[in-house]
Protein backbone atom coordinates (compact mmCIF):
# COMPACT_ATOMS: atom_id res chain seq x y z
CA UNK A 1 0.00 0.00 0.00
CA UNK A 2 2.44 2.68 1.23
CA UNK A 3 6.10 1.89 0.95
CA UNK A 4 8.77 4.30 2.18
CA UNK A 5 12.33 3.23 1.59
CA UNK A 6 15.43 4.93 2.95
CA UNK A 7 14.07 8.47 3.06
CA UNK A 8 16.55 11.20 3.86
CA UNK A 9 15.84 14.90 4.27
CA UNK A 10 18.11 17.66 5.49
CA UNK A 11 16.90 21.23 5.90
CA UNK A 12 19.16 24.29 5.70
CA UNK A 13 21.95 22.20 4.22
CA UNK A 14 25.39 23.67 4.81
CA UNK A 15 24.31 26.31 7.29
CA UNK A 16 24.71 26.31 11.07
CA UNK A 17 21.01 25.52 11.34
CA UNK A 18 21.36 22.29 9.42
CA UNK A 19 18.71 19.81 10.55
CA UNK A 20 18.71 16.17 9.59
CA UNK A 21 14.95 15.82 9.76
CA UNK A 22 14.77 12.33 8.26
CA UNK A 23 17.57 9.81 8.46
CA UNK A 24 17.08 6.56 6.60
CA UNK A 25 13.37 6.18 7.30
CA UNK A 26 11.77 3.05 5.91
CA UNK A 27 8.20 2.12 6.64
CA UNK A 28 5.68 -0.12 5.02
CA UNK A 29 1.98 0.29 5.73
CA UNK A 30 -0.63 -2.28 4.76
CA UNK A 31 -4.00 -1.49 3.30
CA UNK A 32 -6.52 -0.58 5.97
CA UNK A 33 -4.13 -0.16 8.85
CA UNK A 34 -4.24 2.81 11.21
CA UNK A 35 -0.75 3.86 12.27
CA UNK A 36 -0.07 6.29 15.12
CA UNK A 37 3.25 8.10 14.83
CA UNK A 38 4.62 9.25 18.16
CA UNK A 39 7.70 11.28 18.84
CA UNK A 40 9.27 14.14 20.70
CA UNK A 41 9.37 17.65 19.25
CA UNK A 42 11.66 17.77 16.26
CA UNK A 43 11.74 14.00 15.90
CA UNK A 44 10.71 14.28 12.26
CA UNK A 45 7.17 12.96 12.50
CA UNK A 46 5.52 15.92 10.77
CA UNK A 47 8.36 16.01 8.28
CA UNK A 48 7.62 12.39 7.46
CA UNK A 49 3.98 13.20 6.79
CA UNK A 50 4.93 16.20 4.65
CA UNK A 51 7.33 14.02 2.66
CA UNK A 52 4.49 11.62 1.92
CA UNK A 53 2.11 14.45 1.02
CA UNK A 54 4.70 16.07 -1.23
CA UNK A 55 5.33 19.42 0.49
CA UNK A 56 8.97 18.85 -0.47
CA UNK A 57 10.96 16.18 -2.23
CA UNK A 58 13.23 13.94 -0.13
CA UNK A 59 17.00 14.17 -0.67
CA UNK A 60 17.12 10.41 -1.15
CA UNK A 61 14.78 7.48 -0.93
CA UNK A 62 11.52 6.46 -2.50
CA UNK A 63 7.82 6.90 -1.76
CA UNK A 64 5.58 4.30 -3.32
CA UNK A 65 1.82 4.48 -2.97
CA UNK A 66 -0.45 1.83 -4.47
CA UNK A 67 2.41 0.61 -6.63
CA UNK A 68 3.05 4.09 -8.08
CA UNK A 69 6.41 5.64 -7.46
CA UNK A 70 5.23 9.09 -6.36
CA UNK A 71 8.61 10.34 -5.11
CA UNK A 72 8.77 13.05 -7.77
CA UNK A 73 5.07 13.83 -7.98
CA UNK A 74 4.11 17.40 -7.02
CA UNK A 75 1.81 17.87 -4.06
CA UNK A 76 -1.33 18.60 -6.06
CA UNK A 77 -0.90 15.45 -8.13
CA UNK A 78 -0.60 13.27 -5.04
CA UNK A 79 -3.77 14.82 -3.69
CA UNK A 80 -5.98 12.52 -5.76
CA UNK A 81 -4.80 9.64 -3.54
CA UNK A 82 -4.20 11.43 -0.26
CA UNK A 83 -6.54 13.20 2.15
CA UNK A 84 -5.01 15.52 4.74
CA UNK A 85 -5.85 17.25 8.00
CA UNK A 86 -3.35 19.76 9.33
CA UNK A 87 -2.27 20.66 12.83
CA UNK A 88 -3.45 24.24 12.44
CA UNK A 89 -7.27 24.26 12.24
CA UNK A 90 -7.04 27.25 9.89
CA UNK A 91 -4.89 25.43 7.34
CA UNK A 92 -7.45 22.98 6.03
CA UNK A 93 -10.23 25.35 5.00
CA UNK A 94 -10.57 28.54 2.97
CA UNK A 95 -11.81 31.09 5.54
CA UNK A 96 -13.43 33.53 3.13
CA UNK A 97 -15.53 30.91 1.39
CA UNK A 98 -18.72 29.35 2.66
CA UNK A 99 -18.99 25.94 4.33
CA UNK A 100 -20.79 24.66 1.25
CA UNK A 101 -18.12 25.91 -1.16
CA UNK A 102 -15.34 24.43 0.93
CA UNK A 103 -17.01 21.05 0.96
CA UNK A 104 -17.74 21.28 -2.76
CA UNK A 105 -14.04 21.95 -3.39
CA UNK A 106 -13.23 18.81 -1.39
CA UNK A 107 -15.77 16.79 -3.35
CA UNK A 108 -13.57 17.40 -6.41
CA UNK A 109 -10.28 16.45 -4.75
CA UNK A 110 -7.83 15.35 -7.40
CA UNK A 111 -10.44 15.51 -10.16
CA UNK A 112 -10.56 17.71 -13.22
CA UNK A 113 -12.17 21.03 -12.47
CA UNK A 114 -14.00 22.44 -15.42
CA UNK A 115 -16.59 25.10 -16.06
CA UNK A 116 -19.39 23.18 -14.39
CA UNK A 117 -21.28 24.86 -11.57
CA UNK A 118 -19.19 24.68 -8.40
CA UNK A 119 -22.03 24.10 -5.98
CA UNK A 120 -24.99 22.50 -7.78
CA UNK A 121 -28.33 22.11 -5.99
CA UNK A 122 -28.08 18.31 -5.93
CA UNK A 123 -24.81 18.57 -4.07
CA UNK A 124 -26.24 20.98 -1.50
CA UNK A 125 -28.70 18.28 -0.44
CA UNK A 126 -25.92 15.71 -0.03
CA UNK A 127 -23.83 18.27 1.86
CA UNK A 128 -26.67 18.85 4.29
CA UNK A 129 -27.10 15.20 5.19
CA UNK A 130 -23.41 14.62 5.64
CA UNK A 131 -22.82 17.82 7.63
CA UNK A 132 -25.79 16.87 9.79
CA UNK A 133 -23.92 13.67 10.73
CA UNK A 134 -21.29 15.85 12.39
CA UNK A 135 -23.99 16.87 14.85
CA UNK A 136 -22.70 20.42 15.18
CA UNK A 137 -25.75 22.25 13.91
CA UNK A 138 -23.87 23.44 10.84
CA UNK A 139 -26.26 21.96 8.27
CA UNK A 140 -28.39 25.13 8.22
CA UNK A 141 -25.38 27.42 8.00
CA UNK A 142 -23.86 26.19 4.74
CA UNK A 143 -23.68 29.80 3.46
CA UNK A 144 -21.63 30.99 6.45
CA UNK A 145 -17.99 31.80 5.69
CA UNK A 146 -15.93 29.06 7.32
CA UNK A 147 -13.67 31.70 8.93
CA UNK A 148 -16.49 32.50 11.35
CA UNK A 149 -16.43 29.01 12.87
CA UNK A 150 -14.41 27.80 15.85
CA UNK A 151 -11.22 25.81 15.45
CA UNK A 152 -12.96 22.58 16.48
CA UNK A 153 -15.76 23.04 13.98
CA UNK A 154 -13.24 23.83 11.25
CA UNK A 155 -11.18 20.79 12.11
CA UNK A 156 -14.27 18.56 12.05
CA UNK A 157 -15.18 19.96 8.63
CA UNK A 158 -11.61 19.46 7.41
CA UNK A 159 -11.88 15.80 8.47
CA UNK A 160 -15.12 15.47 6.56
CA UNK A 161 -13.52 17.17 3.54
CA UNK A 162 -10.40 15.02 3.55
CA UNK A 163 -12.49 11.86 3.53
CA UNK A 164 -15.32 13.08 1.29
CA UNK A 165 -13.93 11.11 -1.61
CA UNK A 166 -12.46 7.97 -0.08
CA UNK A 167 -8.69 8.66 0.00
CA UNK A 168 -6.24 5.78 -0.48
CA UNK A 169 -4.30 7.29 2.38
CA UNK A 170 -5.40 9.67 5.13
CA UNK A 171 -2.73 11.82 6.76
CA UNK A 172 -3.57 13.41 10.12
CA UNK A 173 -0.89 15.78 11.39
CA UNK A 174 -1.51 16.36 15.12
CA UNK A 175 -4.94 17.49 14.14
CA UNK A 176 -6.16 17.86 17.71
CA UNK A 177 -3.06 19.53 19.17
CA UNK A 178 -4.44 23.06 18.82
CA UNK A 179 -7.87 22.29 20.27
CA UNK A 180 -9.16 22.40 23.84
CA UNK A 181 -9.50 18.97 25.53
CA UNK A 182 -13.28 18.62 25.10
CA UNK A 183 -13.18 19.57 21.43
CA UNK A 184 -10.13 17.38 20.91
CA UNK A 185 -12.03 14.39 22.29
CA UNK A 186 -14.93 15.10 19.95
CA UNK A 187 -12.65 15.39 16.94
CA UNK A 188 -10.88 12.16 17.91
CA UNK A 189 -14.22 10.33 18.16
CA UNK A 190 -15.13 11.64 14.75
CA UNK A 191 -11.76 10.55 13.39
CA UNK A 192 -12.31 7.05 14.72
CA UNK A 193 -15.75 6.89 13.17
CA UNK A 194 -14.63 8.13 9.77
CA UNK A 195 -11.57 5.88 9.64
CA UNK A 196 -13.51 2.78 10.77
CA UNK A 197 -16.50 3.34 8.50
CA UNK A 198 -14.35 3.94 5.44
CA UNK A 199 -11.72 1.34 6.44
CA UNK A 200 -9.19 4.04 5.58
CA UNK A 201 -5.46 3.51 5.60
CA UNK A 202 -4.38 6.20 8.04
CA UNK A 203 -1.20 7.74 9.36
CA UNK A 204 -1.81 9.89 12.42
CA UNK A 205 0.92 11.96 13.99
CA UNK A 206 0.18 12.70 17.61
CA UNK A 207 1.69 14.05 20.78
CA UNK A 208 -0.84 12.32 22.96
CA UNK A 209 0.13 8.88 24.23
CA UNK A 210 -3.46 8.24 25.28
CA UNK A 211 -4.56 8.68 21.66
CA UNK A 212 -1.78 6.41 20.45
CA UNK A 213 -2.73 3.69 22.92
CA UNK A 214 -6.45 3.98 22.31
CA UNK A 215 -6.49 4.35 18.54
CA UNK A 216 -5.11 2.41 15.66
CA UNK A 217 -3.44 -0.94 15.25
CA UNK A 218 0.18 0.12 15.13
CA UNK A 219 2.48 2.56 16.94
CA UNK A 220 5.61 3.94 15.33
CA UNK A 221 7.94 5.92 17.58
CA UNK A 222 10.32 8.38 16.01
CA UNK A 223 13.31 10.07 17.55
CA UNK A 224 15.84 12.39 15.93
CA UNK A 225 14.74 11.64 12.40
CA UNK A 226 14.71 7.88 12.78
CA UNK A 227 12.10 5.25 13.49
CA UNK A 228 13.16 3.74 16.81
CA UNK A 229 10.25 1.48 17.76
CA UNK A 230 7.47 -0.13 15.80
CA UNK A 231 4.70 -2.04 17.59
CA UNK A 232 1.84 -3.82 15.91
CA UNK A 233 -0.70 -6.57 16.41
CA UNK A 234 -0.88 -8.08 19.89
CA UNK A 235 2.14 -6.08 21.00
CA UNK A 236 0.35 -2.82 20.18
CA UNK A 237 -2.84 -3.94 21.94
CA UNK A 238 -0.91 -4.58 25.16
CA UNK A 239 0.78 -1.15 25.05
CA UNK A 240 -0.01 1.19 27.91
CA UNK A 241 0.77 4.86 28.38
CA UNK A 242 3.31 3.95 31.06
CA UNK A 243 5.14 1.64 28.64
CA UNK A 244 5.43 4.45 26.12
CA UNK A 245 6.61 6.89 28.77
CA UNK A 246 9.26 4.40 29.80
CA UNK A 247 10.45 4.06 26.20
CA UNK A 248 10.68 7.81 25.78
CA UNK A 249 12.65 8.07 28.98
CA UNK A 250 15.00 5.38 27.72
CA UNK A 251 15.53 7.21 24.41
CA UNK A 252 16.35 10.36 26.33
CA UNK A 253 18.81 8.54 28.56
CA UNK A 254 20.53 6.99 25.56
CA UNK A 255 20.93 10.45 24.03
CA UNK A 256 22.57 11.75 27.15
CA UNK A 257 24.84 8.74 27.28
CA UNK A 258 25.79 9.32 23.65
CA UNK A 259 26.59 12.93 24.41
CA UNK A 260 28.62 11.92 27.42
CA UNK A 261 30.48 9.31 25.41
CA UNK A 262 31.18 11.83 22.67
CA UNK A 263 32.63 14.19 25.23
CA UNK A 264 34.87 11.45 26.53
CA UNK A 265 36.03 10.48 23.05
CA UNK A 266 36.58 13.96 21.68
CA UNK A 267 38.67 15.95 24.13
CA UNK A 268 37.49 19.52 24.56
CA UNK A 269 39.66 22.23 23.13
CA UNK A 270 40.44 25.03 25.51
CA UNK B 1 -24.96 67.13 -19.36
CA UNK B 2 -22.67 65.95 -22.13
CA UNK B 3 -19.92 66.31 -19.57
CA UNK B 4 -21.75 64.04 -17.13
CA UNK B 5 -22.52 61.43 -19.78
CA UNK B 6 -18.91 61.50 -20.90
CA UNK B 7 -17.74 60.98 -17.32
CA UNK B 8 -20.09 58.08 -16.76
CA UNK B 9 -18.95 56.51 -20.04
CA UNK B 10 -15.30 56.79 -19.03
CA UNK B 11 -16.27 55.52 -15.57
CA UNK B 12 -17.84 52.44 -17.16
CA UNK B 13 -14.75 51.88 -19.30
CA UNK B 14 -12.56 52.17 -16.22
CA UNK B 15 -14.87 49.73 -14.44
CA UNK B 16 -13.17 47.05 -16.55
CA UNK B 17 -9.92 48.19 -14.97
CA UNK B 18 -11.45 47.99 -11.53
CA UNK B 19 -12.73 44.43 -12.23
CA UNK B 20 -9.17 43.51 -13.19
CA UNK B 21 -7.74 45.05 -10.03
CA UNK B 22 -10.50 43.38 -8.04
CA UNK B 23 -9.19 39.98 -9.21
CA UNK B 24 -5.57 40.64 -8.30
CA UNK B 25 -6.20 42.69 -5.15
CA UNK B 26 -9.17 40.91 -3.63
CA UNK B 27 -8.96 37.36 -4.99
CA UNK B 28 -5.17 36.93 -4.87
CA UNK B 29 -4.43 39.53 -2.18
CA UNK B 30 -1.72 41.39 -3.96
CA UNK B 31 -2.05 44.67 -5.84
CA UNK B 32 -0.67 43.75 -9.22
CA UNK B 33 1.20 46.73 -10.62
CA UNK B 34 1.53 45.03 -14.01
CA UNK B 35 -1.80 46.77 -14.56
CA UNK B 36 -0.05 50.12 -15.18
CA UNK B 37 1.88 48.55 -18.04
CA UNK B 38 -0.88 46.38 -19.43
CA UNK B 39 -3.37 49.29 -19.47
CA UNK B 40 -1.07 51.18 -21.83
CA UNK B 41 -0.25 47.93 -23.63
CA UNK B 42 -3.94 47.46 -24.45
CA UNK B 43 -4.19 51.03 -25.70
CA UNK B 44 -0.96 50.73 -27.71
CA UNK B 45 -1.95 47.47 -29.41
CA UNK B 46 -5.36 48.87 -30.32
CA UNK B 47 -3.96 52.14 -31.64
CA UNK B 48 -1.22 50.44 -33.63
CA UNK B 49 -3.57 47.94 -35.25
CA UNK B 50 -6.30 50.47 -35.96
CA UNK B 51 -3.89 52.90 -37.64
CA UNK B 52 -2.60 50.05 -39.78
CA UNK B 53 -6.16 49.43 -40.95
CA UNK B 54 -7.29 46.50 -38.79
CA UNK B 55 -10.93 46.18 -37.86
CA UNK B 56 -11.38 47.94 -34.47
CA UNK B 57 -13.22 44.95 -32.97
CA UNK B 58 -10.30 42.68 -33.82
CA UNK B 59 -7.84 45.28 -32.49
CA UNK B 60 -9.79 45.33 -29.21
CA UNK B 61 -9.70 41.54 -28.90
CA UNK B 62 -5.96 41.59 -29.63
CA UNK B 63 -5.51 44.15 -26.83
CA UNK B 64 -7.30 41.83 -24.41
CA UNK B 65 -5.06 38.93 -25.48
CA UNK B 66 -1.96 41.10 -25.13
CA UNK B 67 -2.96 42.07 -21.60
CA UNK B 68 -3.47 38.40 -20.73
CA UNK B 69 0.02 37.61 -22.01
CA UNK B 70 1.50 40.40 -19.89
CA UNK B 71 -0.34 39.11 -16.83
CA UNK B 72 0.69 35.52 -17.55
CA UNK B 73 4.31 36.69 -17.66
CA UNK B 74 3.97 38.25 -14.21
CA UNK B 75 2.31 35.10 -12.89
CA UNK B 76 4.95 32.90 -14.46
CA UNK B 77 7.86 34.95 -13.05
CA UNK B 78 6.22 34.89 -9.63
CA UNK B 79 5.36 31.18 -9.49
CA UNK B 80 8.23 29.66 -11.46
CA UNK B 81 11.11 31.72 -10.04
CA UNK B 82 9.50 32.40 -6.64
CA UNK B 83 9.91 36.17 -7.01
CA UNK B 84 7.72 38.28 -4.76
CA UNK B 85 4.50 39.07 -6.66
CA UNK B 86 4.88 42.84 -6.27
CA UNK B 87 8.41 42.68 -7.65
CA UNK B 88 7.30 40.43 -10.52
CA UNK B 89 4.69 43.05 -11.38
CA UNK B 90 7.22 45.86 -11.25
CA UNK B 91 9.55 43.95 -13.57
CA UNK B 92 6.87 43.30 -16.17
CA UNK B 93 5.49 46.84 -15.90
CA UNK B 94 8.93 48.32 -16.50
CA UNK B 95 9.59 46.00 -19.42
CA UNK B 96 6.21 46.86 -20.92
CA UNK B 97 7.15 50.55 -21.09
CA UNK B 98 9.70 49.78 -23.79
CA UNK B 99 7.39 47.27 -25.44
CA UNK B 100 4.65 49.90 -25.62
CA UNK B 101 6.97 52.43 -27.26
CA UNK B 102 7.93 49.79 -29.83
CA UNK B 103 4.32 48.85 -30.49
CA UNK B 104 3.26 52.47 -31.03
CA UNK B 105 6.49 53.59 -32.70
CA UNK B 106 6.28 56.89 -30.81
CA UNK B 107 5.08 58.08 -27.45
CA UNK B 108 1.67 59.29 -28.62
CA UNK B 109 -0.48 57.78 -31.34
CA UNK B 110 -3.61 59.73 -32.33
CA UNK B 111 -6.65 57.90 -33.63
CA UNK B 112 -8.31 60.91 -35.24
CA UNK B 113 -10.08 60.13 -38.49
CA UNK B 114 -9.70 56.42 -37.81
CA UNK B 115 -12.46 53.89 -37.49
CA UNK B 116 -12.86 52.91 -33.83
CA UNK B 117 -15.58 51.09 -31.93
CA UNK B 118 -17.00 54.50 -31.03
CA UNK B 119 -17.11 55.98 -34.52
CA UNK B 120 -19.22 52.93 -35.35
CA UNK B 121 -21.69 54.05 -32.74
CA UNK B 122 -21.77 57.54 -34.18
CA UNK B 123 -22.66 56.07 -37.56
CA UNK B 124 -25.08 53.58 -36.10
CA UNK B 125 -26.87 56.32 -34.19
CA UNK B 126 -27.04 58.49 -37.33
CA UNK B 127 -28.53 55.49 -39.09
CA UNK B 128 -31.17 54.74 -36.46
CA UNK B 129 -32.12 58.11 -35.06
CA UNK B 130 -31.12 60.38 -37.94
CA UNK B 131 -27.87 62.33 -38.38
CA UNK B 132 -26.82 64.55 -35.49
CA UNK B 133 -30.03 63.86 -33.61
CA UNK B 134 -30.36 65.65 -30.27
CA UNK B 135 -32.35 63.85 -27.59
CA UNK B 136 -34.13 65.56 -24.75
CA UNK B 137 -33.14 63.78 -21.56
CA UNK B 138 -35.05 65.11 -18.53
CA UNK B 139 -34.70 68.68 -19.74
CA UNK B 140 -31.12 68.30 -20.99
CA UNK B 141 -30.24 68.01 -24.63
CA UNK B 142 -27.83 65.23 -25.44
CA UNK B 143 -26.69 63.81 -28.74
CA UNK B 144 -28.08 60.39 -29.52
CA UNK B 145 -24.59 59.15 -30.37
CA UNK B 146 -23.39 59.84 -26.83
CA UNK B 147 -26.31 57.90 -25.43
CA UNK B 148 -25.65 54.94 -27.72
CA UNK B 149 -22.01 54.97 -26.64
CA UNK B 150 -23.02 55.04 -23.00
CA UNK B 151 -25.44 52.16 -23.52
CA UNK B 152 -22.78 50.14 -25.31
CA UNK B 153 -20.25 50.66 -22.52
CA UNK B 154 -22.89 49.72 -19.99
CA UNK B 155 -23.69 46.51 -21.85
CA UNK B 156 -20.01 45.60 -22.17
CA UNK B 157 -19.37 46.05 -18.47
CA UNK B 158 -22.60 44.22 -17.59
CA UNK B 159 -21.57 41.30 -19.78
CA UNK B 160 -18.10 41.11 -18.26
CA UNK B 161 -19.44 41.39 -14.70
CA UNK B 162 -21.89 38.54 -15.29
CA UNK B 163 -19.20 36.46 -16.99
CA UNK B 164 -16.85 36.97 -14.06
CA UNK B 165 -19.57 36.14 -11.55
CA UNK B 166 -20.42 32.98 -13.45
CA UNK B 167 -16.75 32.06 -13.73
CA UNK B 168 -16.09 32.49 -10.03
CA UNK B 169 -18.94 30.11 -9.26
CA UNK B 170 -17.70 27.34 -11.55
CA UNK B 171 -15.46 24.54 -10.31
CA UNK B 172 -12.34 26.13 -11.71
CA UNK B 173 -13.37 29.60 -10.50
CA UNK B 174 -14.03 28.46 -6.92
CA UNK B 175 -10.64 26.73 -6.99
CA UNK B 176 -9.11 30.05 -8.08
CA UNK B 177 -10.75 31.91 -5.21
CA UNK B 178 -9.56 29.22 -2.80
CA UNK B 179 -6.03 29.64 -4.16
CA UNK B 180 -6.04 33.25 -3.01
CA UNK B 181 -7.78 32.39 0.25
CA UNK B 182 -5.72 29.39 1.40
CA UNK B 183 -3.29 27.94 -1.09
CA UNK B 184 -2.10 25.15 1.20
CA UNK B 185 -5.63 23.82 1.53
CA UNK B 186 -6.44 23.85 -2.16
CA UNK B 187 -3.11 22.22 -3.08
CA UNK B 188 -4.00 19.42 -0.68
CA UNK B 189 -7.22 19.11 -2.66
CA UNK B 190 -5.34 18.57 -5.87
CA UNK B 191 -5.24 22.01 -7.51
CA UNK B 192 -2.10 23.25 -9.24
CA UNK B 193 -1.97 26.65 -7.57
CA UNK B 194 0.78 27.89 -9.88
CA UNK B 195 -1.46 27.59 -12.91
CA UNK B 196 -4.32 29.16 -11.00
CA UNK B 197 -2.20 32.21 -10.19
CA UNK B 198 -0.87 32.52 -13.72
CA UNK B 199 -4.36 32.22 -15.19
CA UNK B 200 -5.90 34.58 -12.65
CA UNK B 201 -3.30 37.31 -13.10
CA UNK B 202 -3.63 36.89 -16.87
CA UNK B 203 -7.39 37.33 -16.66
CA UNK B 204 -6.95 40.39 -14.47
CA UNK B 205 -4.54 42.04 -16.90
CA UNK B 206 -6.68 41.08 -19.89
CA UNK B 207 -9.50 43.15 -18.41
CA UNK B 208 -7.12 46.01 -17.61
CA UNK B 209 -5.80 46.02 -21.18
CA UNK B 210 -9.36 45.97 -22.48
CA UNK B 211 -10.07 49.09 -20.42
CA UNK B 212 -6.95 50.73 -21.90
CA UNK B 213 -8.02 49.75 -25.40
CA UNK B 214 -11.52 51.16 -25.01
CA UNK B 215 -10.29 54.35 -23.36
CA UNK B 216 -7.82 54.97 -26.20
CA UNK B 217 -10.62 54.56 -28.73
CA UNK B 218 -12.96 56.76 -26.73
CA UNK B 219 -10.54 59.65 -26.22
CA UNK B 220 -8.99 59.23 -29.67
CA UNK B 221 -5.35 58.58 -28.82
CA UNK B 222 -2.99 56.21 -27.04
CA UNK B 223 -0.21 57.63 -24.93
CA UNK B 224 2.71 55.79 -23.40
CA UNK B 225 2.07 57.59 -20.08
CA UNK B 226 -1.63 56.77 -19.84
CA UNK B 227 -1.17 53.79 -17.51
CA UNK B 228 0.58 55.74 -14.77
CA UNK B 229 -1.44 55.75 -11.57
CA UNK B 230 -3.97 53.28 -12.92
CA UNK B 231 -3.33 50.73 -10.17
CA UNK B 232 -4.15 53.23 -7.45
CA UNK B 233 -7.12 54.40 -9.49
CA UNK B 234 -8.38 50.82 -9.66
CA UNK B 235 -7.77 50.30 -5.95
CA UNK B 236 -9.74 53.46 -5.18
CA UNK B 237 -12.65 52.14 -7.26
CA UNK B 238 -12.59 48.73 -5.58
CA UNK B 239 -12.39 50.28 -2.11
CA UNK B 240 -15.22 52.74 -2.79
CA UNK B 241 -17.22 49.80 -4.08
CA UNK B 242 -16.66 47.88 -0.87
CA UNK B 243 -17.66 50.89 1.19
CA UNK B 244 -20.88 51.15 -0.86
CA UNK B 245 -21.65 47.47 -0.40
CA UNK B 246 -20.26 46.73 3.07
CA UNK B 247 -21.09 43.05 2.63
CA UNK B 248 -18.84 40.19 1.73
CA UNK B 249 -20.90 38.60 -1.06
CA UNK B 250 -19.14 37.95 -4.32
CA UNK B 251 -21.92 39.26 -6.56
CA UNK B 252 -22.24 42.45 -4.57
CA UNK B 253 -18.48 42.96 -4.49
CA UNK B 254 -18.30 42.78 -8.29
CA UNK B 255 -21.22 45.18 -8.61
CA UNK B 256 -19.49 47.38 -6.04
CA UNK B 257 -16.28 47.47 -8.04
CA UNK B 258 -18.22 48.67 -11.10
CA UNK B 259 -20.19 51.26 -9.17
CA UNK B 260 -17.06 52.39 -7.38
CA UNK B 261 -15.31 53.02 -10.70
CA UNK B 262 -18.18 55.10 -12.05
CA UNK B 263 -18.64 57.04 -8.83
CA UNK B 264 -14.94 57.75 -8.49
CA UNK B 265 -14.72 59.01 -12.06
CA UNK B 266 -17.74 61.26 -11.43
CA UNK B 267 -16.22 62.64 -8.24
CA UNK B 268 -12.97 63.38 -10.03
CA UNK B 269 -14.76 65.02 -12.97
CA UNK B 270 -16.79 67.20 -10.64
CA UNK B 271 -13.72 68.15 -8.59
CA UNK B 272 -11.89 69.11 -11.78
CA UNK B 273 -14.90 71.17 -12.89
CA UNK B 274 -14.82 72.99 -9.59
CA UNK B 275 -11.30 74.04 -10.32
CA UNK B 276 -9.12 71.39 -8.77
CA UNK B 277 -5.66 71.55 -10.26
CA UNK B 278 -5.34 68.50 -12.56
CA UNK B 279 -1.72 68.19 -11.43
CA UNK B 280 -2.97 67.33 -7.94
CA UNK B 281 -5.18 64.49 -9.18
CA UNK B 282 -2.76 61.64 -8.52
CA UNK B 283 -1.70 63.03 -5.14
CA UNK B 284 -5.31 63.25 -4.03
CA UNK B 285 -6.12 59.78 -5.39
CA UNK B 286 -3.20 58.27 -3.49
CA UNK B 287 -4.16 60.13 -0.30
CA UNK B 288 -7.72 58.92 -0.73
CA UNK B 289 -6.68 55.27 -1.07
CA UNK B 290 -4.39 55.67 1.94
CA UNK B 291 -7.26 56.97 4.05
CA UNK B 292 -9.61 54.26 2.84
CA UNK B 293 -7.07 51.59 3.82
CA UNK B 294 -6.27 53.09 7.22
CA UNK B 295 -9.62 54.42 8.42
CA UNK B 296 -11.46 51.10 9.06
CA UNK B 297 -8.62 49.82 11.28
CA UNK B 298 -8.31 53.19 13.00
CA UNK B 299 -12.03 53.32 13.74
CA UNK B 300 -11.96 49.80 15.21
CA UNK B 301 -9.04 50.83 17.36
CA UNK B 302 -10.73 53.93 18.79
CA UNK B 303 -13.88 51.91 19.43
CA UNK B 304 -11.85 49.39 21.41
CA UNK B 305 -10.23 52.13 23.46
CA UNK B 306 -13.60 53.66 24.19
CA UNK B 307 -14.98 50.28 25.26
CA UNK B 308 -12.09 49.51 27.57
CA UNK B 309 -12.20 52.93 29.21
Amino acid sequence: MLELSCLYKTFNTGSTNEVNALKDVSLSVEEGSFVCILGTNGSGKSTLLNAIAGNFFPDAGRVILNGNNITKWPEHKRACHIGRVFQNPFSGTAPGMSIGENLALAAKRGKRRGLGWGLPAAMVRELKTRVKDLDMGLEDRLDTPIGKLSGGQRQALTLLMSSWLRPDLLLLDEHTAALDPTTATKVIELTEKIVCEGKLTTLMVTHSMQQAVKLGDRIVMMHQGKIRYDFRGEEKKKMKVTDLLFLFEELRRKDQMDLGAAELLIPKKD
Amino acid sequence: MTFLIGSITIGLILALLSLGIFISFRIFNFPDITAEGSFTFGAAITAAFITSGTNPAIATILAFTGGMLAGATTGFIHTRFKINPLLSGILVMTALYSVNLHVMGKSNLPLLNQRTLFTWFGKWSDHISGPGKIVNLIGWSVTAADLWTLLFCFLVILAFSLLLLWFFRTNIGTAMRATGDNDQMIRALGVNTKWMIIFGVALSNGLVALAGSMLAQFQGFADVQMGIGMLVWGLASVIIGEALISENKLGLLVAGAVMGAVLFRLLVAIALRWGMNPNDLKLITAAFVFLALVLPGFMKHTKKIRLTK
